[in-house]
């Protein structure tokens, strides 16, 4: 069974892009584009693994993480954070929240790959 | 008993106490010592009073002369039950002033003054040296009687001389170990008090084992007891009034001055509760101290050969009937007693002698020289150190040439009295705000010699003062005879030197403090004495910081003049790193500081001044006010002068102020650069995405038409951020150049509906004009005008969310203008987010639906600026509403 | 604002603490009295030193009773043991005698 993810996201053209390289890749895809209800989402998906930008309508992606992180199901949730700010900062609240990993915008496909392979590995 | 088992007993209860003292400086530093601090740690470091004279000695004392023997407890314990009079204040005085010993206390009282604090310091070593040697001699002949007993087989021989030197070379080890491992600015020695409270509860309990021997075990019970001392030779109770009272007054001045008792009482003491529970707890002590005294004196008198010797009543009466091990924990007891006053007695006068004597000394050599904290602290270290070693090696030459004996036996009250003329400049300058340095001077010396002359010197016996001079007097003199005073005799010497030294100590005092004139320093420091509960709190921890560089300041400005302090202050904030004139107070800073102010006001005072301020010294700045004042009238400082500095402080201020805005300004750019790296990494981000999948080749014809779309797109969206970047920029830095041209508003309201109208996103717009209304001639940038128009018609397009959209375009003419009113149909903005939409990035809803960077409006009012009119968000209008004013004459 | 209540009964700490302060006070005058009070009958009758000692140890006991009490009284009041009422709790200058005459600022 293909592994799934979530994708919190609110770009469209980023989620189509994201989309069709998971896709490609044999995942099962998942879009949520609206802050406020993410959590529902993945509450209802139960995924493998998480896709969360930060800046998003409604809701930040900290604010996501964090109540992610609060609730044992998702405690140990691979989690990887996207980010089009990459100041130094972003990095440190994300890691203080307990984010699984961290890149920033752009990103090669590859690259997203490989690191949702090495975070999911385990699973 | 075998001597030998003696002396590995001793070691190994040495080696427990390095190990206490050890522990306890390992806990303290991890934190963990919160009991090292309990009120019960203090009272029995307080223990220290009861040296080897009063352990072995009371019932000397009390077999010789009855009762006597409890007066040099119960001033001790009048001074603790009184404690809120002296105690309680001198214990606050020495926190808020950081005291490290007597002398640094009365040198501190009176204007910092290093004459005072030498004067002091020689006090109490020739006090207190003849004082160790005592308890060396003890320890020495306490052994002798285990050796007696051994007949000289064991390692114990009587070469009581090396036993001495070996008990002195052991204790400056470990004194040197545990008192100077830290150079704590509060002077505090947890592991030294942790062994000495060990030690006091087996001084405690080895005295109370052999009183309740004594009692119970030999002489079957307290009436039995009371029987025996009706029938001993001390039946009657030889009352000698004068003795009495002035030796309960010694005792309790003793328990003041005495460095040692200083050392523990308010150097080593935490917090006021400490001083509240040794209040009734030390009395206890001492009262359970001397409870068996006259017992077992009375015992030993009955029970011992007649011509034993009453001073070791406590070791050879068990010894004598046969209870070994009572008579080691006796021993112990008094070993005990020995080594914790020798230690504490070591610390405190190598603090003084190190801190008074030798670094004064040190620096005056080393002048000029650039000093460097580290350097200067190593050499304390060392000067505390061999001071410990010289106060004990005087101790060890006392010993050795006085010869043991009789006369170092009557030194402990000698040296009692030597010690409390400290007392009236303490408490003058405690309680008297008028008490000056030439008064306490002038009484410290004068009852110094006068103790020396009359008591002192004469305790050595026929060597120095010949039978016939203390006769007749010097030179036949006859009222200057050393125990006679202007003839009147009869008065013990001890008694009549205590009298004399003191009346004569406290006049002098007293006159000299009241025809002199204390400098500015001397009363600042009187008035932080006297009034110490008005400047201080109970605990520690006074607010520093802030406050403090701003303080020092205002002092230096008073003191060097205003343009050349804030010149230095700015100097120093700007070697810091920081702008402005508040530098952080490091040590740097404030030697430097230090430096400056002594050039107009002498060290001594600079040293004072700063540290009051910088040193978290609770002085009221009024005080500080007051001395710089009076520094300024030496200097002759014009009012002009004074006039100017205001002048420059008032624009340091407004520097500052500027300073606090630029920092603002800085965070607010840190806020956009992170919003524009959000705005130029999304686009890319897409562009970079698709633009691989298209790469790989992995797409067919129409969706590889899509890709490269939406890759068309965002790189579009790209170049119209950067396009509003640069127009923003260049209106925002002011580099704009107006282009005015004539129109009718009609017209370029006509051209900004086409230009809205022909962008491809958004919905269609039903937009409601009235023509006639428009028909005003405009003199103004119209292009400019019309970007404004473009950017409000596109928004209604894009956010309008009403089901048919529309747009009404009302013009009407104002007082305050020609106003051009942008109204929807839509929802409008939310009240909260009014504020912000102006402002640059500001998105309130989902990014691709705005399709702009969320630059628009903030263009838009840049652009209004310009063209001298306003753009303004109009609420209450039903839906969202712009409103455009234009000046008239513009038009 | 402080309601009426509040004062009087603050006024009522304070008072008691004063006292109790006051009656700290008195310990060691009282303690130096008695112990000093064989001195007034000397002279004429040998006295006991059973007797003597007997007396002084209870009265020396006594004193220590007492301060026991007392302070175990002052650190059940708020501001720990060693605060006066009458003193201020911090900073406050002292302006009652300010001896010599602390001039004003500017040139004499």
């Amino acid at each position: 069974m293909a592994k799934r993810v979530v994708i919190v996201e609110d770009e469209p053209n980023i989620i189509e892009a994201i989309n069709f390289i998971l896709s490609r890749d044999g995942w099962d895809v998942t879009v949520h584009a609206n802050g406020e209800t993410a959590v529902d989402a993945v509450r209802a998906v139960r995924p493998d693994a998480i896709l969360l930008d930060v800046m998003l309508p409604g809701r930040s992606g900290y604010d996501i993480l964090k109540e992610l992180r609060a609730d044992p199901d998702f405690a140990a949730l691979p989690v990887l954070m996207l980010t089009a700010r990459g100041q130094k900062k972003d990095r440190e609240m994300a890691d203080a929240l307990g984010v699984t990993r961290f890149m920033t915008k752009p990103f090669s496909n590859a690259e997203l790959l490989a690191v949702l392979g090495e975070i999911t590995a385990g699973a | 008993m075998n001597s030998n088992v003696l002396i590995s007993v001793s070691l190994v209860y040495v080696a427990f106490l390095f190990l206490v003292a050890f522990g306890a400086d390992k806990w303290a530093r991890a934190g963990r010592g919160a009991w090292l601090r309990s009120p019960i740690v203090y009272t029995l470091s307080l223990s220290i009073y009861c040296t080897a004279w009063t352990f072995y000695g009371a019932v000397g004392y009390a077999a010789r002369s009855g009762l006597e023997f409890v007066t040099i407890y119960l001033g001790p314990t009048l001074v603790m039950v009184g404690w809120w009079w002296i105690l309680r204040k001198l214990v606050r005085i020495g926190r808020a002033q950081r005291i490290t010993s007597v002398a640094d206390l009365i040198s501190s009282r009176y204007g910092k003054s290093n004459l005072l604090g030498v004067i002091v310091t020689t006090l109490a070593v020739v006090g207190t040296t003849p004082y160790i040697a005592l308890q060396l001699q003890s320890v020495t002949l306490s052994l002798a009687v285990f050796s007696a007993e051994d007949s000289g087989t064991g390692l114990v021989t009587s070469d009581a001389p090396a036993t001495a030197l070996w008990v002195a070379a052991g204790l400056a080890v470990f004194t040197v170990m545990f008192g100077t491992r830290n150079l704590d600015v509060n002077e505090r020695h947890h592991g030294v008090v942790t062994a000495i409270a060990v030690e006091a509860v087996v001084k405690l309990v080895a005295l109370l084992a052999v009183g309740i021997f004594v009692v119970w075990g030999l002489s079957g019970g307290a009436a039995n007891v009371a029987r025996m001392i009706d029938a001993s030779p001390i039946a009657e109770w030889q009352l000698d009034g004068g003795r009495w009272a002035a030796l309960t007054f010694l005792s309790a001045a003793a328990f003041l001055t005495l460095p040692r008792m200083f050392q523990v009482l308010v150097v080593e003491n935490v917090d006021e509760n400490q001083l509240a529970t040794a209040s009734w707890a030390f009395p206890l002590y001492l009262f359970l101290m001397s409870l068996f005294v006259v017992p077992i004196a009375v015992v030993g008198l009955a029970r011992l050969p007649e011509g034993s010797n009453p001073d070791l009543f406590v070791l050879t009466l068990p010894l004598a009937e046969g209870h070994n091990g009572l008579a080691m924990l006796a021993f112990l007891g008094g070993f005990s007693s020995a080594t914790s006053m020798v230690i504490v007695a070591a610390i405190a006068l190598s603090t003084m002698v190190s801190n008074h004597i030798v670094m004064p000394l040190w620096l005056s050599f080393r002048q000029g020289g650039a000093s460097v904290s580290g350097d200067v602290r190593n050499i304390v270290l060392i000067a505390r150190r061999v001071s410990i070693g010289v106060v004990l090696a005087f101790g060890y030459l006392y010993y050795r040439f006085s010869g043991g004996g009789e006369a170092l036996a009557a030194i402990g009250l000698i040296s009692f009295v030597g010690i409390v003329q400290v007392l009236p400049a303490m408490l003058g300058g405690l309680f008297w705000r008028g008490a000056t340095r030439v008064g306490a001077a002038a009484g410290l010396i004068a009852g110094f010699a006068i103790w020396a002359y009359a008591l002192f010197l004469p305790s050595f016996g026929t060597a120095l003062f010949a039978p016939e001079m203390m006769a007749t007097g010097p030179w036949g003199i006859g009222w200057l005879r050393p125990q006679a005073f202007f003839g009147i005799e009869g008065m013990a010497p001890v008694v009549h030197a205590l009298v004399w030294s003191l009346v004569i100590n406290s006049a002098l005092f007293f006159t000299f403090s009241l025809v002199s004139f204390p400098t500015p320093l001397e009363r600042l420091q009187g008035a932080q004495f006297v009034n110490v509960f008005e400047h201080s709190k109970a605990r520690r921890g006074w607010a520093s910081g802030v406050a403090e560089a701003e303080d020092l300041l205002i002092m230096a400005q008073r003191i060097m003049g205003g343009a050349q302090a804030q010149a230095l202050f700015r100097a120093q904030a700007a070697a810091q790193g920081k702008s402005g004139y508040l530098p952080d107070t490091t040590p740097e800073f404030l030697e430097r500081l230090e430096r400056e102010l002594s050039g107009s006001v002498g060290a001594a005072t600079a040293h004072a001044m700063v540290g009051q301020i910088a040193g978290g010294a609770a002085v009221s700045v009024k005080d500080l006010m007051a001395v710089a004042d009076e520094t300024q009238q030496m200097l002759e400082y014009s009012s002009q002068l004074e006039a100017k500095s205001e002048e420059l402080s008032r624009t340091a201020r407004q520097l500052q102020e500027a300073n606090e805005k630029l920092t603002q300004l800085s965070i607010q750019k840190d806020a956009f650069l992170s919003q524009i790296s959000h705005e130029l990494r999304t686009p890319m981000t897409s562009i970079r995405a698709f633009s691989e999948i298209l790469r790989d080749g992995a797409v067919d014809g129409p969706a590889q038409h899509h890709y490269a779309s939406i890759i068309e797109d965002e790189a579009i969206r790209l170049t119209r951020l950067l396009d509003d970047l640069l127009d923003l920029a260049v209106l925002e830095a002011g580099q704009v150049t107006l282009n005015v041209q004539s129109a009718t508003l009609g017209a370029v309201l006509d051209r900004a509906v086409a230009a809205a109208r022909s962008a491809t996103d958004g919905r269609p717009l039903d937009i409601r004009r009235d023509r006639a209304r428009e028909d005003v001639t405009l003199e103004t940038d119209t292009d400019r005008l019309s970007q404004v128009f473009i950017n409000i018609i596109a928004n209604a397009r894009k956010y309008c969310d009403a089901a048919k959209p529309r747009l009404t375009i009302w013009v009407s003419k104002q007082e305050s203008g020609l106003v051009i009113d942008f109204i929807d149909n839509g929802a409008g903005i939310p009240a909260d987010a009014e504020a912000m939409i102006f402002e640059k990035f500001s998105r309130l809803t989902d990014q691709q639906k705005a399709g702009g960077a969320g630059l628009g409006l903030a263009i838009s009012r840049e652009i209004m600026n310009k063209l001298g009119g306003t753009i303004a968000y109009l609420p209450g209008q039903g839906g969202a509403a712009f409103r455009v004013t234009l000046p008239l004459a513009a038009g | 604002m402080v309601g009426p209540r509040e004062p009087i009964f603050l006024g009522r700490e304070t008072y008691r603490r004063r006292r109790l302060i006051d009656a700290m006070r008195l310990v060691p005058m009282a303690g130096a009295l008695l112990f000093l009070l064989p001195l007034l009958g000397s002279g004429t009758a040998p006295r006991s030193t059973a007797l003597g000692g007997f007396y002084l140890f209870v009265v020396w006991f006594g004193l220590i009773f007492f301060a026991f009490v007392l302070v175990r009284a002052l650190a059940r009041a708020p501001g720990g043991v060693g605060s006066d009422p009458l003193e201020p709790e911090t900073g406050a200058t002292a302006e009652d005698d300010k001896t010599g005459g602390g001039p004003a600022p500017g040139p004499r």
